[in-house]
């Protein structure tokens, strides 16, 4: 593991408790780009936690299997083809979707397959990023963006703002959020002062 | 051969059954035989045992090497053994010879005790479900109640994913590798030349050339030839063989000219001096019947649904005879019924055969989820 990864797992850690929290004891779970698998053995130990992982690569695929943790390769681009509707409680993407190339797609797919969808994600707007792209002049560089511009898998970046805007005009009803902050919840200016956005949303649909 | 992580010298043992077995094709075999090997020590709970199942040339010496036979290494080495993905230090392994085969096993080469004669062309079609219920036998023989692991490549993995659904209880996990659900038309399509090749040699006589001293070896080489252009893939021949020449020089003759040409002309040869004819037209036979989804109106989740094993899929990236898409069939349908499920697609370059290969990626993977099974 290099030093950007490690930092990743870090901050990667800070949101499991609030999804933790969130999911129902039980609850079958999908957990795209699962990386080394840790998010779903998490859920399995805490919440007895059923489900799958998605992984393309062959290094992360092969540490949620040593991991014991159900994981599946392949690109989360193609979509979700190999899943039937509604198949799952909740559709996971954690520090991902800024990642992901279409995200409009990505979305669709996780409210197709799982009656709840979880997102967690660097805020682009943290008081800090926003510092060192003001005053710095440099792309941001921290523990919940621990990539330099160059060798970044980030392909959107975006704030706690933007990805709300995104859901109120794609039908998206955000059920519940949290921002953290070094693990811990940010409730005051939450756009500014939070590096960590994690989001529960469903479709809508229901009175 | 005494590589400290060889299971070393071995011995092949007999098995002989006097229930008879009834087939799916509707015939009975009174009584027969099984040829196996085993490396390892079942331990007290008799949680540890692991069957490894053949494809379609190989039998039940996965690993290891006989005594007398020193160069004769078992078609799965790479894998078993002390330290290796599967662990003889920790697992029970068991490789068996399929019924119909011809290393062992009761088979159309074997003495019909009726007749006294060999079976040839008397002895009947078997199948991946004959397969399973011959083994399970042959599993009750050695004490073994349940296996840790259940698992094999290309028609071997067609019978691991058939024990999950014949054999529910008695597998805790099932490792299908290089696989597909049934066979498409294509693949059908090979083997039935592969047979035509077979049925069509002067020397065939029906199945019953035993009785007149020859072999079909013409026709055992085209099979043979044909299998292997299969096995590889188009980037593997290229790599392996390009245009080489054997001699440097085109001859204008119908002699070989090309390495690949050279190539299969060996492999033919050797293979038509150890296999049964009659063994591999059933073989072929068995893998083109496999369709566990055809009595469920084409419904392999529904032909699954029965099943409680954790399942290891896993599929190489140019493999064209399995390709991966055939391997996510299955993983689909495992997923639908809520299974434990992994999948691997690795990245090879050796076509089907891949499964057989050192590739530390692939390998690692095997150990990692081997490395997780409870042995009790």
């Amino acid at each position: 593991m290099n030093s950007a990864d490690r930092e990743s797992t870090l901050a990667r850690r800070a949101d499991f408790e609030a999804i933790a929290q969130w999911v129902r004891p039980g609850a079958r779970v999908l957990d795209l780009g699962c990386g080394d698998g840790s998010l779903l053995r998490f859920l399995k130990d805490k919440r007895g936690a059923s489900g799958y992982g998605i992984e393309i690569d062959d290094a992360k695929l092969l540490a949620s299997v040593r991991n014991g943790v159900n994981v599946l390769q392949g690109d989360l681009e193609t979509g979700l083809s190999g899943f039937e509707s509604g198949s799952f409680d909740y559709v996971i993407l954690s520090q991902t979707l800024q990642a992901v190339r279409h995200t409009e797609q990505i979305i669709r797919e996780m409210l197709r397959v799982g009656r709840e969808g979880i997102v967690t994600f660097p805020n682009f707007g943290y008081w800090r990023h926003r510092l060192q792209v003001f005053l710095g002049g440099h792309m941001p560089v921290s523990r919940s963006l621990p990539y330099q511009w160059y060798n970044t898998p980030n392909v959107h970046l975006f704030t706690i703002g933007d990805f709300e805007s995104f859901c109120a005009e794609h039908g998206v009803r955000i059920l519940e959020r949290a921002v953290m902050d070094r693990g811990r919840i940010v409730s005051l200016w939450p756009n500014l002062r939070g590096s960590l956005a994690v989001y529960r949303f469903d479709k809508g649909q229901r009175p | 051969m005494n590589a400290p992580d060889s299971v070393g010298v071995v011995v092949a043992q007999k098995a002989q059954f006097d229930e008879p077995l009834h087939l799916r094709s509707g015939a009975v075999i009174d009584r027969y035989e099984l040829a196996y090997e085993t490396y390892g020590k079942l331990n007290a709970s008799r949680g540890n045992a692991v069957l490894v199942c053949h494809a379609l040339n190989a039998a039940h010496h996965v690993a290891g090497v006989y005594a007398d036979d020193p160069q004769n290494i078992g078609w799965w080495d790479n894998l078993v053994g002390p330290g290796k993905p599967v662990n003889t230090e920790k697992f029970f392994v068991v490789g068996v010879n399929n019924l119909g085969g011809c290393h062992g096993s009761t088979g159309p080469s074997s003495i019909n005790p009726q007749t006294g004669s060999p079976w040839g062309a008397a002895f009947p079609v078997v199948t991946v479900e004959d397969w399973v219920a011959a083994q399970a036998r042959l599993a009750d023989r050695l004490g073994i109640e349940r296996f840790a692991a259940v698992m094999g490549g290309s028609l071997g993995a067609m019978q691991a994913l058939q024990w999950t659904i014949d054999q529910p209880q008695r597998v805790a996990h099932a490792l299908v590798i290089a696989a597909a659900p049934k066979l498409s038309a294509q693949n059908i399509a090979f083997n039935e030349v592969a047979r035509q090749a077979i049925m069509t040699d002067p020397d065939f006589h029906g199945g019953n050339f035993y009785a007149h001293g020859v072999v079909p070896r013409r026709g055992l080489r085209l099979a043979r030839m044909l299998g292997h252009i299969t096995y590889l893939s188009d980037d593997a021949m290229a790599e392996k063989f390009g245009r080489m020449l054997r001699t440097g020089s085109l001859k204008f003759n119908f002699d070989v000219d090309f390495e690949i040409e050279s190539y299969l002309r060996y492999q033919g040869d050797k293979f038509s001096d150890y296999f049964d004819a009659n063994t591999y037209l059933r073989i072929t036979k068995a893998l083109d019947y496999f369709d566990p989804a055809a009595k469920y109106g084409d419904d392999l989740t529904k032909a699954l649904s029965d099943a409680r094993a954790a399942f290891l899929v896993v599929s190489f990236t140019s493999d064209w005879r399995f390709s991966p898409a055939r391997s996510r069939e299955i993983v689909k349908a495992l997923v639908d019924n809520r299974l434990n499920v992994s999948y691997a697609q690795i990245e090879a370059p050796h076509g089907h055969d891949a499964f057989l290969m050192d590739d530390v990626h692939y390998h690692d993977l095997l150990r990692a989820y081997v490395d997780n099974i409870d042995i009790g």
